[in-house]
Parts: structure tokens; C-alpha cells; sequence
């Protein structure tokens, strides 16, 4: 009985991955463009993530190298990233809440790309400032980690819990991950304005580029703000939970 | 992709992608300054490549005169020494070379070569000329801080390089990592453009198999200089953290002149596998558009078409990808693993085979052709010479046992020189000669250049040969001064004094090349729109040079590869690829 829909399932993902194979090669092998539903913009910024992701894999795997490389102990996470709060210390409290905080900013971001296509450009506006909200909160938790940290005396130089790499390492990829967010956050509010005014509508030129802008460039940032949550869930398991 | 039923050169479908809204430049400044137009800022590009290319060269000058002449030239001491072997080998791989191939030849050619009106996103390729340009005058700034420019060598090893005993480890070091970070995010910004113009918005009829190889090869290199360059930009960034902040990412524990410095348990050999990361890819970005250029050059001047065209696109692109997991050879003494040094050597060897696949289609291509000895087909026969010659040492270093004598050696100057120095040199000067009548109007002198090619061939081999002697002799590179050294005989001495003369000749003679490009721009015989007869888009603009927008009124619209010489049955010897199909047609 349960024996025949499996295998017509197996054929259908079969000829589904066969057709779409051809797909792919008959798109690459027409004219004019490689990725038929990706526009310039859209192309343009998948592409360069691809390349900021060799950023952040260089410094992660050099963060692993000297981690690994080190003769000194290298400092323990879940008792560094502690808060004291009531009298208790809870661990990776204080990263959680910023996890969770980039991951909801995900999700506001997306509806906010959905209700930039729908034109309903007054809700996308506020879902945009919302994200860009939790980017600036997220920005200002990790500011107040180091300077917790800093307090404690954990310098890029060296720190009193051990290998002088994890101060190095940690100021150097979550810093270089904030500045990320930040830029995130300027190009959020820019957009927002943009979107608040209908610029995309009456096609308004911009201030340095003198081009129309379009809807699109709220997915576009959306594609930018996704990559930059993702890169973080890769530093919280690799630094932090390590 | 080979699908019989498909007939060939019937029209294309319509346009995917409505024309564009192009920037029209309304001032003096915003049409030749702050341009957006890809032709000015390749123009741009190329001319600040060119320049601080000539301080390079000039800086080789300086190495050359103190390895003939020891001690006798009262300025050069070890640190102008080591400074300009720094200076001398950054500039011309990266400030030089790839600039002007990927900034130079990819904006003039990309658009144009593909049927665009301009690169995809003008603002940002506007923006990448002058980040770059602002990194250059980073780099070139050193010479006026105390202490002068970083003598670290150009890869830039710590610890030494950030050690207070080399020259320019004040402020030397600092600007030349800020200059490469600068760099490498200028040329994000116009590395992205070139791949998404020629992935997004080629004209109708354009497919990828239809591209000039000229185009796959800066394409190629494109993407791989954005898969290659994050690994120097993290490189420059932690050791800038190592010199600035006292980071020890690639700082061991250490003893300075009986002083302890503050560093403690980093790895420096991390820095060398990040720096060769780059490193090698770096290599492929300099060769593949000279690749590519060549193949253009040598099937426009012997009038016949690329020898498997198609067999030359696969095998760029196995290169690209083998040559991103080869950067170990760089590192056999360094100290590695057995293992690691077997597949290194292992890597390094299989890319021979796309390589020397494509230099069989090169002479296969001249085999029977109607060659014109041009100036631009001398540069590129010129160019094969040197760089079988550069590859084989190549074969002879991939492997372990032969590298670890030879490494610290003149015969690895003499490899890379031949390979990936003179070898893209010469292409450079074929590539200007071939497309300078399409640039300016006018045609460059034959007569002198054909005398500039001579000297500059016969000259580079005349310096460059005999360093492989000298190599195995085991004379090494780097060396401010020999000293007494027992293994080297004194007749090296004067080989040396020899090459020194003739580096400096050949440098003077490029003179002659300056005087060709500046005196033909005016008095230069008018060229027309395609004195080279030849079929590929870039020479089928209405205007030349082409104006803005490139095209005119409407895109051009293709109908075969830009390969279609001798064809059987055409009115011309040449069919240009927008030209309606010819009947009993087959080219691709």
C-alpha cells in the first residue's frame, strides 16, 4: 500500500531536479541575463554577499586557528558572558536577548518587504524604523557587553582569564559584525524616509546618485539585513557557545 | 546547451530588460572628473595605474643598480633597498596590473564587448576609481612620513614586518595596510559591476558562449579577485590590530634586541596562509584577461577563429577554480605537513592542464592562419614565448623537492617575472595598440612600436634569462649585498652588471612607447571605426570613439560569436557579430 506514492514521489523530485537542472542551463546558455527573475540590484547584492561571507569565514577561521593555536587556556564563555542579575549569575543571558533581538528584527524586516510590494508604504515605513529599532538596540547591548568587559580589564592586547587572543578576537569580529549592523541601520533610515514620502512613487531622484529608486530596494535591503543576522548565528555558535 | 533542433542565428527574442535611464552628465567636471561613464573611468584607471607603474619601475631601477653596483651608489642604502623592493613588487601586482586589467580593460571593453550602454551601477563604479585612486595616494603618501615606506617585502610577513628593524615600521607599515584595506573596498565596489554586467545585461543575442574571451577572462578574474581579496583584507586588518592595538593575532612571544615585546602565542604562519589565499588567486587575476586579450588579439591579426573556443572558456574557468586551492606552494618553506605539501604540489601540477590546454589553441589558432605581423599580434606571439617559458619553471617550483632549494633563489624572480610580469606586460602594450584606434580615433605609430616591442621583448628576455642561471648558481633574492659568499662565482658579478644595463636601457625605451601614445592622439592617422577588421561588438559602435550610451538610438542585436573570420559564402572576410546572418551560415 505504502510502497507505490513513495516511489512516484521519488520520480517526481527526480524529473523536478532533472527539469530544473535544464532550467538552470538553458538560462545561463540564453541571452541577455543569467538569473531571469534577479534584477541588477538583486544580482548585485546576492554577489557580494557571497563575497562578504569569505570575509567573515576569514576572520572565524582565524579566530578558530589562534584559538586552537594558543598554549595559554583560553578563557571560559559562558562564565565571561555572565550577568548578575537578582543576586545570580545567569550565563550568555545578556546574548540571548541580542540573539533574539536580531532574529525578531528578521522577521519584522520581511514584512516589511512584503508590505513594500503591496504598496502599503506607510506600514512597511514603520516595520522598517521597527527593524532599525531592534539593529540600534542590538548595537547598544553589545556596547554595553564591552564595556562590561572593559570593566573587567579585557583589553585587545591581553585579559586576566587567559590566552591574550580572546580579547583580540572577540573586540575584532563582533566589532567588525556591529559596524555591519550599523551600516544596516543608516541605510534602514534612509530607506524608511524614502518609503514615509513616496519617493518610489513619484520617482524622485536621489540626493548623490541622481537615479530613481524602486520598491525593490526594500528587498534588497532585506537580503542584506538576513545575511547580517545569519553571520551573527555563526559568531553566537562559534564564539560564544564554544 | 548543444541542442540540434535550436536552428542557429535566427533573431533573438525581444528585450528582457527595458533600456536603461542613463546619467547624463551636465558640467566639465561631471562628464571627465567625476565621470560616470565606465570609458572615463577606465581612462582614469588606467592612467593612475600607469603612473604609479612608472614608480615602480623606476623603483626597479634602484634594486637593479645596487645588485650590479654594491654599496657604490651613495643613497642607496639597505633600507632604500628593501623599501623599494617593497614598493616596487606591491605597486606593480596590485596597484598596476590589477588595476588595469579589471578597472582599465574591464570598464573600456565589459560594456562595450557585451552590448551595454555602461557598466550596471555607474555611481558605484564612479566610486571605486576614486577609493582607489585615494589608496594609491595612501601608499605613495609614505615616502613623505619619517621613516619612509614599509621594507617588508611585498608579502609582508610578520613578525618582521611590524619589528622596529625594518625600515618604515613607524608609519610605512601602517599606511601600506590602510592603502590595500582601502583598495580592496574600492575594488569591491567595481568588481561587482563587471560580474553583474555580464551576467545581467548583455544585449540581445549575447550569449555567454558568445562572449569575447577578452570578456570571460576579466570576468573570471572579477570573481575570483571577490573570492580572493577577503583574505588579504583580514590579513591587513588583524596585522594592522598587531601593529597599532599590540594584538597578537600573528605575534609570537619574542626577544627584540635583548627586549621582550609584549606579544604573546600568535601564529605567523596564519598570516602567510590568509596572504597566499589571496596571494595565488592574485596570480590568475593578472593572467586570466591577459588570457583572454591574447586569444582576441592573436584570432583579430591572423584572421581565423579561436581555436575551441569553447574548450578555452572551460578551461578559464578551471583554472579560476583550481588556481583558489593551490596557495600552499607559496609555503613549502614555510614548514607543512608531508601530506599538505603532496596535495599542494599535486594541485599546482594539474594546472598545467587547462593551461597548456589553452597555449595548444593558441599556436593552433596561427597554424595556417593569414597572420599580420602587427603590432598588437607581435605583443601577444611575444607574450606566448614568455609565458610557456615562465610556466615551465612554474612546473619545475609546484614541486616540493625542487622548490626547497630553489625558493629563496633568483630563479623564483626569474619564474614570476617571466610569468606573471613581463608575460601580462607585453599584453598590456598589445591590448593598447589593438584598441587605441577604437579609444581615441586615431592609429598608433607601427613603425615605433614595432621597434618598442623589440627592444621591450628581446630586452625583458635579455634580463630575465640569465636569472634563472644565477638562480641555480644559488645566488638569492632579497639579499641587500652578497658579501663573501663562496658558492657564488665572481663571474655572477658581472652577469649581474649586465642585466643591470640592460634593465635600465629597456626602461628608458618605454619612452618610446609614452611618445607613440601621446604624439599619435593628435597626429595619429585617422583609424575609422574598425581598422582591424575585426568581428566583435566593440569595434561596431556608430561612433568612435563611441559616445555616451555607447549605441546610439537602439542596443545592437547579436546574431554569432565574436569569431566569424574566413567564413565561407560572407562578403568580407570578417562577419561582425551584429551582422544579419549570411545564408548557409554556421557559425556558432
Amino acid at each position: 500500500m505504502t510502497a507505490e506514492p513513495v516511489t512516484t514521489e521519488h520520480v517526481t523530485t527526480e524529473t523536478t531536479l532533472r527539469s530544473s537542472l535544464l532550467g538552470m542551463v538553458s538560462d545561463w546558455s540564453s541571452d541577455q541575463r543569467s538569473f531571469k527573475s534577479a534584477s541588477w540590484g538583486k544580482a548585485m547584492m546576492w554577489i557580494f554577499l557571497v563575497s562578504d561571507t569569505f570575509v567573515f569565514s576569514c576572520f572565524l577561521i582565524s579566530y578558530m586557528t589562534v584559538r586552537m593555536s594558543t598554549t595559554v587556556e583560553w578563557p571560559h564563555p559562558s562564565e565571561i558572558f555572565a550577568l548578575e542579575i537578582g543576586g545570580k549569575k545567569i550565563p550568555l543571558i545578556l546574548i540571548a536577548i541580542m540573539t533574539f533581538d536580531l532574529i525578531t528584527s528578521s522577521g519584522t524586516m520581511a514584512m516589511a518587504v512584503n508590505f513594500a510590494y503591496a504598496r502599503e508604504r506607510r506600514k512597511a515605513a514603520i516595520l522598517m524604523l521597527v527593524t532599525a529599532f531592534f539593529g540600534a538596540a542590538f548595537v547598544g547591548m553589545q556596547a554595553f557587553e564591552w564595556t562590561k568587559l572593559i570593566h573587567e580589564g579585557v583589553r585587545p592586547w591581553g585579559n586576566p582569564f587567559g590566552a591574550a587572543q580572546f580579547g583580540s578576537s572577540f573586540f575584532m569580529i563582533t566589532g567588525f559584525h556591529g559596524f555591519h549592523v550599523s551600516i544596516g541601520v543608516i541605510f534602514l533610515l534612509i530607506v524608511a524616509r524614502a518609503v514615509w514620502r513616496g519617493d518610489y512613487d513619484v520617482g524622485r531622484r536621489g540626493f548623490f546618485t541622481s537615479r530613481k529608486g524602486r520598491y525593490e530596494i526594500v528587498e534588497i535591503m532585506g537580503l542584506y539585513w538576513h545575511f547580517v543576522d545569519l553571520v551573527w548565528v555563526f559568531i553566537f555558535a562559534f564564539f560564544y557557545l564554544w | 546547451m548543444t541542442d540540434a533542433s535550436v536552428p542557429q542565428n535566427v533573431a533573438p527574442p525581444p528585450a528582457e530588460v527595458p533600456d536603461v535611464d542613463l546619467y547624463h552628465a551636465h558640467s566639465w567636471i561631471t562628464k571627465y572628473v567625476f565621470s560616470q561613464d565606465a570609458k572615463v573611468i577606465a581612462i582614469q584607471y588606467a592612467g593612475t595605474a600607469i603612473a604609479v607603474g612608472i614608480l615602480a619601475l623606476v623603483l626597479s631601477w634602484v634594486i637593479r643598480l645596487q645588485l650590479a653596483f654594491p654599496g657604490a651608489i651613495p643613497f642607496i642604502d639597505a633600507n632604500v633597498y628593501y623599501q623599494s623592493v617593497t614598493m616596487h613588487g606591491m605597486i606593480m601586482v596590485v596597484y598596476m596590473l590589477t588595476a588595469i586589467f579589471l578597472g582599465g580593460f574591464g570598464n573600456y571593453l565589459i560594456p562595450l564587448m557585451v552590448g551595454a550602454r555602461d557598466m550596471v551601477f555607474p555611481y558605484v563604479n564612479m566610486l571605486s576609481y576614486w577609493v582607489y585612486l585615494i589608496a594609491t595616494l595612501v601608499l605613495v603618501s609614505s615616502y613623505f612620513f619619517p621613516g619612509g615606506p614599509t621594507g617588508a617585502g611585498w608579502t609582508l610577513y610578520p613578525p618582521q614586518s611590524i619589528l622596529t628593524g625594518t625600515p618604515g615600521h613607524e608609519y610605512g607599515i601602517i599606511l601600506m595596510l590602510v592603502s590595500l584595506i582601502l583598495f580592496i573596498v574600492g575594488f569591491t565596489m567595481g568588481g561587482l559591476n563587471y560580474v553583474v554586467t555580464v551576467l545581467q545585461a548583455r544585449t540581445r543575442g549575447m550569449t555567454l558562449m558568445r562572449m569575447p574571451l577578452t570578456v570571460w577572462g576579466i570576468f573570471s578574474a572579477a570573481v575570483m579577485a571577490l573570492l580572493a581579496f577577503p583574505g588579504l583584507f583580514v590579513a591587513c586588518l588583524m596585522l594592522l590590530l598587531d601593529r597599532t592595538l599590540g594584538t597578537s593575532f600573528f605575534m609570537p612571544s619574542l626577544v627584540e634586541l635583548g627586549e621582550r615585546k609584549d606579544y604573546v602565542g600568535g601564529s605567523p604562519i596564519l598570516f602567510q596562509h590568509l596572504f597566499w589565499f589571496f596571494g595565488h588567486p592574485e596570480v590568475y587575476i593578472v593572467a586570466l584577461p591577459a588570457f583572454g586579450i591574447v586569444s582576441d588579439l592573436i584570432s583579430v591579426h591572423a584572421r581565423k577563429n579561436i581555436f575551441g573556443y569553447r574548450m578555452m572558456v572551460w578551461a578559464i574557468i578551471a583554472i579560476g577554480v583550481l588556481s583558489m586551492v593551490v596557495w600552499g606552494h607559496h609555503m613549502y618553506i614555510s614548514g607543512m605537513d608531508p601530506w599538505f605539501g603532496f596535495f599542494f604540489a599535486v594541485t599546482t601540477l594539474a594546472i598545467a592542464v587547462p593551461t597548456a590546454l589553452k597555449v595548444y589553441n593558441w599556436v593552433l589558432t596561427l597554424w595556417h592562419a593569414d597572420i599580420h605581423f602587427t603590432t598588437p599580434m607581435l605583443f601577444a606571439l611575444g607574450f606566448l614565448v614568455t609565458f610557456v617559458n615562465g610556466g615551465i619553471t612554474g612546473l619545475y617550483l609546484g614541486n616540493v623537492i625542487v622548490d626547497v632549494p630553489l625558493s629563496a633563489t633568483l630563479f623564483v624572480v626569474a619564474h614570476f617575472h617571466m610569468v606573471m610580469g613581463i608575460a601580462p606586460v607585453l599584453v598590456i602594450f598589445g591590448a593598447i595598440y589593438h584598441w587605441y584606434p577604437k579609444i581615441t580615433g586615431r592609429m598608433m605609430d607601427e613603425r615605433l612600436g614595432k621597434i618598442h616591442f623589440w627592444i621591450t621583448f628581446l630586452g625583458a628576455y635579455a634580463i630575465f634569462f640569465p636569472m634563472h642561471y644565477l638562480g641555480v648558481l644559488g645566488m638569492p633574492r632579497r639579499f641587500y649585498e652578497m658579501g663573501e659568499t663562496a658558492f657564488v662565482p665572481a663571474s655572477a658579478a658581472t652577469l649581474n652588471i649586465v642585466i643591470t644595463v640592460i634593465a635600465l636601457a629597456v626602461g628608458f625605451a618605454q619612452s618610446i612607447f609614452f611618445y607613440n601614445l601621446f604624439k599619435s592622439l593628435k597626429y595619429g592617422a585617422p583609424a575609422g571605426g574598425n581598422p582591424w577588421r575585426a568581428a566583435s561588438l566593440e569595434w561596431q559602435t556608430p561612433e568612435t570613439p563611441p559616445g555616451h550610451g555607447n549605441w546610439g538610438k537602439h542596443l545592437p542585436v547579436v546574431y554569432r560569436w565574436p569569431y566569424a573570420y574566413s567564413v565561407p559564402g560572407a562578403p568580407e572576410d570578417y562577419l561582425p557579430q551584429n551582422a544579419p546572418p549570411v545564408r548557409g551560415e554556421h557559425s556558432p
